[in-house]
C-alpha cells in the first residue's frame, strides 16, 4: 500500500477524532497552592446548558401560619398536621408543581377522598415528606443551610432522573462469560470500564464496606484489601465526580488519596454525604419495598434507591446552590438530639 | 584536551546560522558558535536563578526544592518573582538554552555536511516541553498551567493534572505514546542485542555481517527491515512517543474537560451496536 494513498484515512480519523473534542476557552479555578495541579477544568458552554436546566420554579406566595392546625381540619394527616390548613396547602400544591406537574393531585390522592391511602403514590409521598424534613433537620453536616425539597431531585418528574438499581446480572453468566461485573462501559463509573455496581457494596445501608482501601503504613502491615475492592472504591469516586461535574481534585491530593489533612474541605462534605446517601436509602427508600409496586421495582425486586446523581445532577451544588427551602420553612424537620 | 589525529580534518569553517566567523571556533572538544555562547548564558542564568529560587524557598532538601507557576489569576501577565516570576524566568532560560542546543546541533551539522536529522529529532523534545509550559498555557489562559519546577512537585503535578480527568489511561493520544514508548524499547532492545549478538562472535570466528542479522530475523519474524530501516523505525517510533506525548497533554483542558473515560462515547454512540 502507498502512503498516499492512507493520507484520506488519516484525515477522516483526525477530524472524527477532532469532532468528539471541546474546544477553547475553557474556565479552570485554581483550588489550592500554585503548580499543584489542583484545579476544577469546566467548559463554559457546556456549564451553562447545565445551569438552563437548573432554575428553580418561582417561589408560592408565603401564607400565614394563623388558623386552625391542618390535623384539625383534614383527615389522615400524619405528617405537617401541625401547620396551618393554608401552609399545608401551600406546600401541597407546591409538591404537585415539583413532582406531578403533568398528573395533578389525583396523582397521589384517590379521587375526591383526599385522605384515603388508597394510591401507592400517597404512601410514598409521605415517606418522603418525612425525608425531606429529616434531611434538612439532621443532615446540615451535607446540605448545610441550603437544603432540599421535593424539587431538588424530582425536577418536574414523578420518578427523578438519577436512580440506582441492584443489578442481578452485572456478574454476567458464569464461566468464560464471567465478567466480575465490570469490563464494559459503566455509566455510573464514567464510562469507566470500572464496575458498574458501586453502590450496593457503599451506599445501600448504613452498614457498609470500607470505601478506603489504601494503606495507612509505608509497608504492608496486613492491608488485604485487592485490586478488584480497589476498582470497587475507584468506581464509586467516578460516580461522585461525574455526578457533581468536578474532578478528583476537587477533594483529595492525588499525592496521597488517603489524608484528611490534605484533602480539601469539600471531602468533608461529600464524606457527610455519603452517610446521608445510605441513611435515605436504608430508612426511607429500602422501607418502602412492599409500598412500590412490582413495575416500580428493579430486576432484582428492590425499590428506588438514590446516590450523589439524584440531588446533584451535574453540579457541585444542586439546583446550582440556590436554596428553596428558605422559602418553605415548613419542610425544615428537627435538628437532632444532641 | 588532546585532540585525536583525524579530528582536526573536520574542524571546518563556515555553516553557521548567526554569527558569522565570531564564534566559529572551539573550546577544547566543544564547537562554541552563536548559539553554544547563548545555550551557556541561558543555561548558567537558569540554573542560579533555581537555586536562588531554592535559597528564599523553606528547605534545601533536593527532592522538595519547588519552584513553582504563579498563580492562576495572573493569566498571561508577569508574576512578582517569587510569585512565580522566577518560574517565568526560569522557562525563558530553559526554552533559551534547549532552542540554542537545537540550533548549535544544526550548525555542527550543516559544517558536517549532514542532514538536519538530529537537531530535528531534539527539536521534538524540546517541542514537548515547549508545548507543556507555553503552548498548553496560553491555550488555557494562564502561565499557572504550567508544571512546577521540583523533583517531586512536578510528580505532583502530573499526578493531579492526570486526576483532573478522571483517568487519564482513557486518553487516546496518551495510548498511542505509551504505545509508542514501549515499542521504541522494543525496538531499541531488538536492534541492540542483535548488533551486540554479531559484533562477540565465539573465540576464533569472525564478526558477523549483514547477512546473519537479515537472516536471523527472516526466520524468526518472516521480514528483516534491515540496517538503514531499524535506524528509520528507531527515529519514527521515539519521535511519535514525544509527539504524542505533546498532544495527549495539550488536548487535556483546552480540548477536553470531562473525564477521559467519557471521550469514547463517540465510539459508544456510533450506529453498529445492536443496542
Amino acid at each position: 500500500m502507498k502512503l498516499r494513498s492512507c493520507i484520506p484515512i488519516l484525515v477522516l480519523a483526525l477530524t472524527a477524532s477532532l469532532t468528539a473534542c471541546e474546544r477553547p476557552p475553557v474556565e479552570v479555578d485554581q483550588l489550592n497552592y500554585r503548580g499543584l495541579g489542583l484545579e476544577t477544568v469546566k467548559n463554559p458552554r457546556r456549564l451553562e446548558d447545565k445551569l438552563e436546566a437548573s432554575q428553580i420554579p418561582a417561589a408560592l406566595p408565603p401564607v400565614p401560619a394563623v388558623g386552625p392546625k391542618a390535623s384539625e381540619i383534614y383527615q389522615n394527616v400524619q405528617v405537617l398536621g401541625d401547620l396551618s390548613a393554608g401552609e399545608f396547602n401551600r406546600i401541597m400544591i407546591a409538591m404537585t408543581q415539583w413532582v406531578s406537574p403533568a398528573q395533578g393531585c389525583t396523582y397521589c390522592h384517590a379521587g375526591e377522598n383526599l385522605a384515603s391511602d388508597d394510591l401507592y403514590t400517597k404512601v410514598v409521598a409521605r415517606r418522603m415528606l418525612q425525608m425531606t424534613r429529616a434531611i434538612n433537620g439532621e443532615w446540615t453536616s451535607h446540605v448545610a443551610g441550603t437544603g432540599v425539597t421535593c424539587y431538588t431531585c424530582h425536577r418536574g418528574q414523578a420518578v427523578p432522573a438519577h436512580y440506582w438499581f441492584e443489578d442481578p446480572d452485572a456478574d454476567g453468566v458464569r464461566m468464560v462469560g464471567y465478567t466480575a461485573g465490570q469490563n464494559a462501559p459503566a455509566p455510573q463509573a464514567g464510562l469507566a470500564s470500572l464496575p458498574s455496581d458501586p453502590f450496593t457494596r457503599f451506599i445501600a445501608a448504613r452498614a457498609h464496606d470500607s470505601i478506603r482501601v489504601q494503606g495507612t503504613t509505608a509497608l504492608p502491615t496486613g492491608n488485604g484489601t485487592s485490586i478488584k475492592d480497589t476498582e470497587h472504591t475507584y468506581a464509586l469516586m467516578m460516580h461522585l465526580s461525574t455526578s457533581l461535574g468536578v474532578n478528583c481534585g476537587y477533594c483529595h491530593n492525588s499525592r496521597s488519596f488517603g489524608p484528611w489533612e490534605a484533602s480539601s474541605p469539600q471531602r468533608v462534605t461529600a464524606w457527610h454525604g455519603l452517610g446521608m446517601v445510605r441513611d435515605v436509602n436504608e430508612e426511607y427508600m429500602t422501607s418502602l419495598t412492599d409500598v412500590f409496586p412490582a413495575h416500580r421495582k428493579g430486576p432484582a425486586g428492590d425499590v428506588f434507591k438514590v446516590n450523589c446523581a439524584t440531588c446533584h445532577q451535574g453540579l457541585p451544588k444542586p439546583l446550582n446552590g440556590v436554596s428553596m427551602v428558605k422559602d418553605y420553612p415548613n419542610l425544615v424537620g428537627a435538628a437532632p438530639a444532641r | 584536551m588532546a585532540m585525536l589525529s583525524f579530528e582536526e580534518r573536520y574542524r571546518v569553517k563556515g555553516g553557521t546560522l548567526v554569527g558569522g566567523e565570531l564564534f566559529d571556533f572551539w573550546v577544547g572538544p566543544f564547537y562554541v558558535g552563536f548559539f553554544g555562547v547563548t545555550t551557556i548564558l541561558f543555561s548558567l542564568v537558569g540554573t542560579a536563578l533555581l537555586v536562588w529560587g531554592a535559597a528564599i524557598g523553606p528547605t534545601w532538601n533536593l527532592w522538595q526544592i519547588n519552584i513553582a507557576p504563579p498563580d492562576l489569576s495572573y493569566g498571561l501577565a508577569f508574576a512578582p518573582m517569587n510569585e512565580g516570576g522566577l518560574w517565568q524566568v526560569v522557562t525563558v532560560c530553559a526554552v533559551g538554552a534547549f532552542v540554542s542546543w537545537a540550533l548549535r546541533q544544526a550548525e555542527i551539522a550543516r559544517k558536517l555536511g549532514m542532514g538536519l536529522h538530529i537537531p530535528v529529532a531534539f527539536s521534538f523534545a524540546v517541542g514537548a516541553y515547549v508545548t507543556l509550559v507555553v503552548v498548553r498555557p496560553v491555550l488555557l489562559g494562564a502561565w499557572g498551567h504550567g508544571f512546577p519546577y521540583g523533583i517531586l512537585s512536578h510528580l505532583d503535578w502530573v499526578s493531579n493534572v492526570g486526576y483532573q480527568y478522571l483517568h487519564f489511561h482513557y486518553n487516546p493520544a496518551h495510548m498511542i505514546a505509551v504505545s509508542f514508548f514501549f515499542t521504541t524499547t522494543l525496538a531499541l532492545s531488538l536492534h541492540g542485542s542483535l548488533i551486540l549478538s554479531v559484533t562477540n562472535p565465539k573465540e576464533g570466528e569472525r564478526v558477523k555481517t549483514s547477512e546473519h542479522e537479515n537472516t536471523f530475523f527472516r526466520d524468526t519474524l518472516g521480514y528483516s527491515i534491515g540496517a538503514m530501516g531499524i535506524h528509520r523505525l528507531g527515529l519514527f517510533l521515539a519521535l511519535s512517543a514525544g509527539f504524542f506525548s505533546a498532544v495527549c497533554i495539550v488536548i487535556s483542558g483546552p480540548f477536553w474537560t470531562r473525564g477521559w473515560p467519557e471521550w469514547w462515547s463517540w465510539w459508544l454512540n456510533l450506529p453498529i451496536w445492536s443496542q
